[in-house]
């Protein structure tokens, strides 16, 4: 509770600073807006569904992207960590294009797909995918072979071993893997939706988007907000309980 | 699968099974490094009786862990073969289970998970029969309180105690420890050596146990076979002619302690006496 009352405190100071800011005019207020301003902006959108419809349109594409992403990266990486020919060659293809910042495949699916859900969908899964392959292999990797080898004298074989203990063992990997996606993706998508307008569905970097063509700062600030917030939600909604799962088995610290 | 009958119960399950006799004819094992070929094992034979408890002792790197591994099916001789039984051994499998040094608990599943494991691989049992056999052996180790517990909330002796359970679950007919107790503290190794005594008299298992420990060696095996290195080969056999449960710290086993010792000694002497 006390922890509750300091971090909303903080946030109230923040904002506080924020009006006296606007109050100063020190700059003009087409460039900062007071938060009553962005309060209202972000009622009325509420309100007349805009809001609503932009995030559920950025979230489907972000969540069907990524869920490709993990179902092809998991066993992608896999197939690197336990064959060398994968991981000589895949293994090699992923390390490469994750380090590519993943704003950088915008331009590719433009071409490629046009102004199209697909390249949305291609943005994101290129965002997911590589880091979940180099997690996985490199979760694998780290796995200690005597697990391996007291499973084997239980009695447990090529797969079942693959699946109840090389997995579960590399898990703390694999998850920290699984959230870096996560935000290569988000950010990408972001990237993606900004540059590319399409008439399939207006999510919330178009909407960012729109702000700056309108010299409309209270919505840049308000979407922004937004968008702040769902990373927020999706880390303690998503991630958080199975890091406090794997924190609490391994016994490592929360 | 093995068995004719269709359902499993759990009387049947906690049964005693007959223990396996070893036999080991003429094993050989080398290993490649960078100073050259190193032969581990020369020609290495050794007779275990059904519910016989042999401990081979040795210097680190005399190979007995490797011959551990090669009686477990974990690593495969260069020539000789292992008989459990009179079937030769070809690969790791429940009816030769391992203990290690380490207790190699999974962290991902709690005290109750880990002795599941080899259960759930054993077919013919239900959800239900699993449990109750898993709970039997964790009442055996005495750590019923900690079925619930993460692996990393327990101390070292009972994690050795957990991966007795699970070892001793799926009922198998022989025991193969390899140090297992070497890296815990010597009042919690002295309570472990009266349960494994306990245990190994009411389950009736056929052991073989790996140590650099001679007094616990004297204390725990019917047998203890010196081993010495470079070849790694039998050096000389101990049979230890004494009342269990044995108590570590009693003169007779001191007086068996220190014969061994002496051998092992003598052994590491001629050894380096004809390194110069």
């Amino acid at each position: 509770m006390k922890r509750f009352l300091l971090a909303f405190l903080f946030f109230a100071i923040l904002i506080a600073l924020w009006d006296l800011a606007f109050r100063a005019k020190i700059w003009s207020p087409v460039l900062l807006p007071a938060p009553q301003q962005v309060a209202d902006y972000l009622k009325t959108t509420a309100t007349d569904g805009t809001l609503l419809n932009a995030t559920v349109i950025t979230m489907r594409r972000l969540l069907i992207g990524y869920v490709i992403g993990l179902v092809g990266g998991l066993p992608l990486g896999l197939l690197t960590a336990r064959w060398t020919l994968f991981h000589d060659t895949i293994g090699t293809l992923a390390l490469g294009l994750q380090t590519l910042p993943s704003v950088c495949w915008v331009p590719l699916a433009l071409l490629w797909f046009g102004q199209t859900e697909a390249a949305m969908l291609f943005v994101v899964v290129m965002g997911t995918l590589w880091s979940v392959v180099i997690a996985t292999d490199t979760g694998v990797r780290h796995v200690p072979p005597i697990y391996r080898r007291a499973a084997l004298t239980m009695g447990s074989k090529r797969l079942h071993i693959w699946l109840k203990v090389i997995l579960p063992a590399a898990l703390p990997f694999i998850v920290s893997g699984m959230k870096q996606g996560w935000a290569f993706a988000w950010r990408s998508l972001m990237a993606a939706e900004i540059f590319v307008t399409i008439l399939t569905g207006f999510g919330l970097g178009q909407l960012l988007h729109y702000g700056r063509e309108l010299s409309a700062m209270e919505q840049v600030i308000g979407v922004m907000l937004v968008i702040v917030v769902i990373g927020l939600l999706a880390d303690k909604i998503l991630f958080s309980p199975v890091e406090r799962f794997l924190h609490r088995r391994w016994g490592t610290n929360p | 699968m093995r068995f004719g009958h269709k359902t499993g119960s759990v009387t049947e399950e906690l049964a005693l099974v007959s223990p396996s006799k070893l036999s080991i004819e003429k094993v050989s094992k080398s290993f490649r490094s960078r100073a050259g070929t190193v032969l581990a094992l020369d020609k290495v034979s050794l007779n275990v009786a059904e519910a016989e408890f042999v401990c081979i002792v040795g210097a680190s790197g005399c190979g007995k862990s490797t011959l551990l591994n090669i009686i477990a099916g974990l690593e495969k001789p260069d020539s000789g073969t292992v008989l459990a039984d009179g079937k030769p051994v070809t690969a790791p499998g429940r009816e030769r289970l391992v203990m290690f040094q380490e207790p190699a608990l999974f962290p991902w599943l709690d005290v109750l998970g880990n002795v599941l494991f080899p259960l759930k691989l054993k077919p013919n049992l239900t959800k239900k029969d699993r449990r109750d056999v898993a709970k039997y052996y964790l009442e055996l180790v005495d750590l019923t309180r900690f079925e619930r517990a993460n692996i990393h909330e327990l101390s070292g002796g009972m994690k050795q105690r957990v991966a007795l359970a699970r070892a001793l679950a799926p009922n198998p007919r022989v025991l193969l420890m390899d140090e297992p107790f070497a890296a815990l503290d010597a009042l919690t190794r002295e309570q472990l050596y009266g349960d494994l005594q306990r245990i190994w008299k009411s389950r009736r298992k056929t052991i073989v146990f790996v140590t650099h420990n001679v007094r616990e060696a004297v204390c725990l095996g019917d047998r203890v076979l010196l081993f010495s290195p470079h070849p790694g080969r039998v050096q000389e056999e101990f049979i230890i002619d004494l009342p269990r449960p044995r108590d570590l710290n009693s003169v007779e086993l001191a007086t068996y302690a220190s014969r061994i010792t002496h051998a092992l000694k003598s052994g590491a002497q001629s050894e380096a006496g004809t390194a110069k």
